[in-house]
């Protein structure tokens, strides 16, 4: 299930090559079915997208949409997290994790008739780590906040093509991201000429936001989808099939992402049959979707949700015995019970079992009220208060209700003793700002892993020291905890990197209990009865092309 | 005449000005703000810091606003960053505007259509069932709010009729011309694309319609019944002259001055009732955009959107006070 064995080690990569290339050819002969109707899959989206250049947008909608038309070097494996052959077929890292040699599929074009070769890819990454100052200040987000940075500070040094299959990328240091990250929708590989021809990189600021060049209106990918058109007045995406991709063809012809913001209204519609499906149904809705004869497919847990202190703002957490106590407090079994969707569990780590270097021998915190005050009176903190905030206007797939989730827990504090001040300000309305500006003692928020990673979850939690959500520099443990943490992201062998994570997963709930961690909540995904062929991902990245509607 | 209507104009331009400016400051002063909605939960002090220095939000807000006023002036209002990143806001009101237009367009239809020959037979026969009715159904126009009228509907006549079109404005594929689309479907002659539209206006214009119908309605019903009373419609009918001349001629020509202006009034209160209708409904128009960019903080089409809807309003009153100073010359002395 983990990465571990989704292995960039040479050996087990040639053998992932072996069975996938099998997989490949046995689909092929069989896969005459596909490819030939002319159906359209219809689907929901919450949200319209940003830009259709991927790699300036960071929001899930965008991505839905892009990932139908782009793709990476590797790709998440169908239904799962780890990561298999995208447009490369296998990679090998160099001994000291460095240097990562991909070799590319043959007979793969863009939708536009380029070929894909070696020099494509590199163009692609030179194209990306060249960002002007306006984009590395926004639109390319994924690649400053993934690889680091530009220039002299990024994780990205060099692509070199050796022959045209060959790819060379050379990056600053060994990590364990590596080559996970290049799974992100964002860094899709694009047709170069489009790319020129669309002055890609010619993004402008525009008063208070960015003006985007042509290449963002013009999508050129080698997925089995092409762009047709984006119809702003009637909130409609319209994609057609590629009929020269490379792998199975698209079983439909078409899918239109119908944007519809409003849940109940897609709930509507769905019902009405005016559309296929739509991702992330309410958990309350769902069997009500469900007896109506539509399927809730729930994914694997991806996230994390979590109660985050900041010992700089109130000092009384910055005592271990007081963060244990609030650990002890809560009740995570019955929060889990009552407040999440079925499929939810408590958490003991910051990560889900899926990722490399859980902990198996931890235990989920225990309950414990009693323990709780009596570690609050050895810490002197018998009447300790607390500011803690929930974000309203909002749900999140790891936070379906913030309000009654808060509410729980904020009734576990106060039987633990503890005086709660609550604040609850709306998502874009203070929220995340009052977060960034360390305004609560405490708070909820959570975390969907964009790949599979330890390093994308607690590595972006604590790893910066100086700047970070939980303000472990205002801990006595905070420095350690960011040190360990880039040493064992930069472990280049795999076995010992496992245990590096499982070590420091263990530490993290014994001895420095940064934060809270509470649960994973698994996100649905709903289509009606007509829909066939739905490989639900852990990470939302469905693959439309294996879906067909009505039989056809 | 002309140098009452200049007069109006420069006033005009001094209200969108004071608008703006405190459009400007009361925006900024807003809890929130564009650089947390563009980056989310991934977030770090750093690259908000980098964001919020790159958009020119770090400067002082004076700075800010000259620099928004010099660029609004050559009709720049700069581009979208949350409802659709990278449009200049500009054009993003000019392309949804047609559908909140043709929306609102439907939904006057109705509610005038409605309340004015309703008005008059209450009024007509005061007291009788007809008139109670209606009276009650108008409070009930008022009293309910709009989004609640709109769930509902959609819930009856779209969900368990299957009768009407859930939300959006259009489900076949059609040639666009002017972005109203039931007017591109009649330019065009396809015929199917023009009953779709219409279809997908139903529900919403019903909805949008319930808080004017009801002010039109008791307004006209207020005004006739006034009227009825008046001695000239009792010496009327006391010549002998029929009904129908009395009712056309005497009757609603008079009770329909006071009315006209209600109906006037009413076009402001549409697009805030847009606003709910828009969304329920998922319209592409002003009053979705809006609330979008609200959630957003898509500071750049909020400007213009409101201020947008301001001119607006301020034009259909001058339009309405200049027809006010044709009919009535001691207007413009005053």
């Amino acid at each position: 299930m983990s990465m571990r064995k989704a292995a960039p080690l040479a050996a087990l990569a040639a053998t992932a090559l072996t069975l996938s290339a099998c997989a490949q050819s046995d689909r092929d002969d069989s896969g005459s079915g596909g490819g030939d109707t002319d159906g359209t899959f219809t689907f929901g989206a919450a949200g319209a997208p940003e830009v259709f250049d991927p790699f300036y947008a960071s929001d899930g909608e965008t991505f839905r949409v892009t990932r139908q038309i782009f793709e990476g070097l590797v790709e998440v494996e169908e239904g799962s997290s780890e990561i298999g052959p995208g447009l490369a077929e296998k990679w090998e890292p160099s001994k000291d994790g460095k240097t990562w040699t991909f070799t590319l599929r043959k007979g793969v074009k863009f939708s536009d008739g380029e070929t894909l070769d070696a020099q494509a890819v590199c163009d692609n990454f030179e194209r990306m780590a060249d960002q002007n100052e306006t984009a590395q200040a926004g639109p390319a987000e994924y690649w400053a906040y993934s690889m680091e940075g530009f220039g002299k500070d990024s994780l990205y040094r060099s692509c070199e093509a050796s022959d045209d299959q060959t790819v060379v990328l050379k990056i600053a240091r060994a990590t364990s991201k590596f080559p996970a990250m290049l799974s992100l929708s964002a860094f899709g590989i694009q047709s170069p000429k489009a790319l020129e021809e669309g002055k890609a990189n010619d993004v402008k600021k525009q008063g208070e936001g960015f003006a985007y060049p042509k290449n963002s209106e013009n999508p050129v990918g080698t997925g089995p989808y092409t762009f047709d058109s984006y119809d702003e007045a009637n909130k409609t995406v319209t994609l057609k099939r590629n009929d020269d991709y490379w792998g199975d063809k698209a079983k439909n012809a078409e899918i239109v992402f119908d944007i519809i913001p409003n849940e109940s209204t897609r709930r509507q519609e769905l019902e009405a049959d005016s559309i296929n499906g739509y991702d992330l149904p309410n958990p309350v809705d769902w069997k009500g979707l469900e007896d109506a004869g539509n399927q809730v497919e729930v994914r694997d847990p991806f996230n994390v949700l979590y109660v985050a202190f900041n010992p700089e703002k109130n000092p009384a957490l910055k005592d271990l015995k007081v963060r244990q106590a609030l650990d002890m407090a809560v009740n995570r079994e019955q929060l889990v019970k009552s407040q999440l969707p079925e499929g939810a569990t408590a958490a003991s780590q910051f990560y889900p079992d899926t990722v490399e270097g859980y902990n198996k021998d931890l235990a989920v915190t225990k309950y414990d009220p009693e323990g709780a005050k009596k570690l609050l009176k050895e810490a002197g903190q018998e009447n300790l208060k607390l500011t803690f905030a929930y974000p309203s206007e909002v749900t999140r797939p790891y936070m379906p209700n913030p309000q009654k989730i808060h509410e729980a827990i904020r009734k576990d504090f106060e039987k633990a003793g503890v005086k709660v001040e609550v604040v609850t300000k709306p998502w874009n309305g203070g929220y995340l700002d009052g977060v960034d500006n360390g305004q609560f003692d405490a708070w909820l928020l959570g975390w969907t892993g964009d790949y599979n990673s330890a390093d994308n979850f607690i590595g972006t939690f604590f790893g910066n020291l100086k700047s970070n959500d939980f303000h472990t520099s205002a801990t006595d443990f905070g420095s350690d905890l960011s040190k360990e943490l880039k040493d064992a992201d930069q472990t280049v062998d795999e076995a010992e990197r496992t245990k590096k994570y499982e070590d420091l997963n263990k530490k993290i709930h014994d001895e420095y209990v940064p934060g809270l961690p509470i649960s994973h909540s698994p996100p649905a995904i709903v289509v009606n009865e007509d829909v066939e062929g739905l490989v639900a991902s852990p990470l939302t990245a469905e693959r439309f092309s294996s879906v067909t509607v009505g039989g056809k | 005449m002309l140098r009452f209507i200049i007069r109006r104009l420069m006033q005009l331009v001094l209200v969108v000005f004071v608008l703006s400016l405190l459009l400007f400051l009361w925006l900024r002063a807003l809890p929130g703000g564009i650089v947390s909605a563009m980056l989310g939960e991934r977030a770090t002090p750093e690259t908000r810091a980098r964001l919020t220095h790159e958009l020119g939000l770090d400067e002082p807000i004076w700075v800010q606003y000259w620099t928004f006023l010099k660029r609004a002036v050559t009709g720049d209002f700069g581009v979208s960053n949350g409802v659709q990143p990278g449009k200049p806001a500009m054009d993003l009101l000019l392309e949804r505007f047609p559908a909140t237009i043709e929306l609102s367009a439907v939904a006057l239809v109705i509610a005038i259509g409605l309340a004015l020959p309703l008005g008059y037979l209450a009024a007509k026969r005061r007291g009788g069932l007809l008139d109670n009715l209606s009276i009650v159904g108008s409070l009930v126009g008022v009293a309910v709010p709009v989004f609640f009228l709109a769930f509902l509907l959609r819930y009856v006549f779209a969900q368990e009729l299957h009768w009407l079109p859930v939300s959006g404005r259009q489900e076949v594929d059609a040639t666009r011309v002017t972005g109203f689309f039931i007017l591109d479907g009649l330019l065009t002659r396809e015929w199917d694309a023009s009953w779709d539209a219409f279809k997908h206006l139903i529900l919403p214009g019903i909805a949008l319609a319930s808080i004017p119908f009801s002010m039109i309605f008791r307004i006209t019903r207020a005004s006739v019944l006034e009227v009825l009373d008046e001695d000239y419609v009792r010496t009327a009918q006391a010549k002998g002259l029929t009904q129908r001349v009395v009712r056309g001629r005497h009757v609603m020509r008079n009770a329909l001055l006071p009315v006209l202006t209600a109906i006037g009034l009413q076009m402001g209160g549409l697009l805030a009732g847009a606003v709910l209708t828009e969304s329920v409904f998922n319209i592409a128009g002003i009053g979705d955009a809006l609330r979008q960019a609200f959630t957003l903080r898509d500071y750049p089409v909020l400007q213009v959107l409101i201020l947008a809807a301001a001119v607006t309003y301020v034009i259909v009153n001058l339009v309405v006070d200049v027809l006010y100073a044709v009919v009535d010359p001691r207007v413009r002395t005053r």
